[in-house]
């Protein structure tokens, strides 16, 4: 159901799973969030993409054409975000994404 | 603006809290629910989930994630565990915990695998074992605040004796709007079963489901194969991917 601190389990999870490791970078739920593909444009929510990975990093894919969105890395150094393989990720102000905490 | 954003980060951020085991509740042979006080616990939205940390006395620390399985309008917080036997943190949870111990959450976290009163419905609920966790957050909350919206609850267990909330899902069942549920039995049957006795598929799907022009909201959370062909499923029968939210657990159906 969500990321352990195991390093890669078998298969893919939810992005929604990745909500405990984003929200240690945004100041909102990001799986409300909504990502546009930057490989084919698909547009959906961050919590609906494939996740893969642990608690000290993970990749989103895109579900239609596996493009890596978001890589999500924590570092000795302290914590990376790559979106090169996104165009936009646009958060809805309302208590959808802020209603969270 | 900038100040206001600080300000905004600053509430936000997570914090670890101290949760104090208040009651225990044996659900099945293998699961148990946790009733905690988390002082300063901020209320949550039904589906959400936390993070658990545990610190041995040498300080080594494992954590996992479990969904809340109470409503928001419940007094207390409530996790539903299943033991896994090889699991760092569930042996501990699911068997040695007693009242009055101690550990640390934080959450609420997640805001994409969400139902509250006020999205409407009808809302199809699809569990798989302990995947009920989080739909039973739904469930609750639904009574609780008194909604009428449709709602159905299809849960797939391997016995009678692992269906887990059993009684109160017959209790909620029984009230006058209360949500339909329909059980199926994968490995095992009792005499006299009534329910299905098969995994979750397309037939079952579209003989007791939501049908699509209903659009229903549909939440499915339980092991990832039983995610995988629901979806798969719901998809050929006409829902729309967008109405459809999966959590599933990993691939060794442990929820972690």
């Amino acid at each position: 159901m969500s990321l352990d601190e195991s390093s890669t389990p078998a298969g893919p999870l939810d992005g929604n799973a990745a909500a405990g490791l984003l929200r240690d970078v945004f100041v909102f739920d990001a799986t409300s969030a909504t990502l546009t593909c930057g490989g084919c444009g698909a547009i959906a929510q961050v919590g609906s993409a494939r996740l893969y990975g642990g608690l000290m990093g993970a990749v989103l894919r895109c579900t239609h054409c596996d493009t890596a969105l978001l890589r999500v890395a924590r570092t000795p150094m302290g914590l990376w975000l790559d979106m090169q393989g996104a165009r936009n990720l646009m958060i809805r102000l309302d208590n959808e994404v802020l209603g969270d905490a | 603006m900038p100040e206001t954003n600080t300000t905004l980060a600053g509430q936000r951020r997570l914090l670890w809290r101290t949760a104090e085991v208040r009651q225990v509740i044996d659900e099945t042979p293998r699961v148990r629910s946790l009733v905690l006080n988390v002082l300063g616990w901020p209320t949550h939205r039904p589906g959400q989930h936390v993070d658990v940390r545990l610190t041995a006395e040498d300080g080594y620390q494992a954590q996992r994630s479990y969904s809340i399985a109470s409503a928001p309008e419940a007094p207390q917080l409530t996790l539903t565990v299943e033991r896994i036997d090889d699991g760092e943190v569930s042996p501990y949870l699911a068997t040695e915990v007693r009242v009055g111990d101690r550990f640390e959450v934080r959450g609420p976290i997640g805001g994409y695998f969400v139902w509250t009163a006020a999205l409407g419905g009808p809302l199809f609920l699809i569990a798989g074992g302990s995947g009920i966790a989080p739909l039973m957050a739904m469930l609750r909350h639904r009574a609780a605040a008194g909604s009428h919206v449709p709602a159905l609850l299809l849960y797939s267990s391997r016995t009678f004796s692992d269906i887990i909330y059993r009684e109160e899902l017959n209790r909620l069942a029984a009230l006058g709007d209360g949500p339909r549920v329909f059980h199926t039995l994968t490995r095992q049957q009792p005499a006299g079963w009534t329910g299905a006795a098969r995994r979750i598929d397309r037939d079952m799907l579209a003989e007791i489901g939501i049908a699509a022009t209903a659009q229903p909201r549909i939440f499915v959370c339980g092991p990832t194969s039983l995610v995988e062909q629901t979806t798969q499923s719901l998809l050929a029968l006409g829902h729309e991917a967008t109405m459809i939210k999966t959590e599933r657990f990993g691939p060794t159906g442990a929820l972690r």
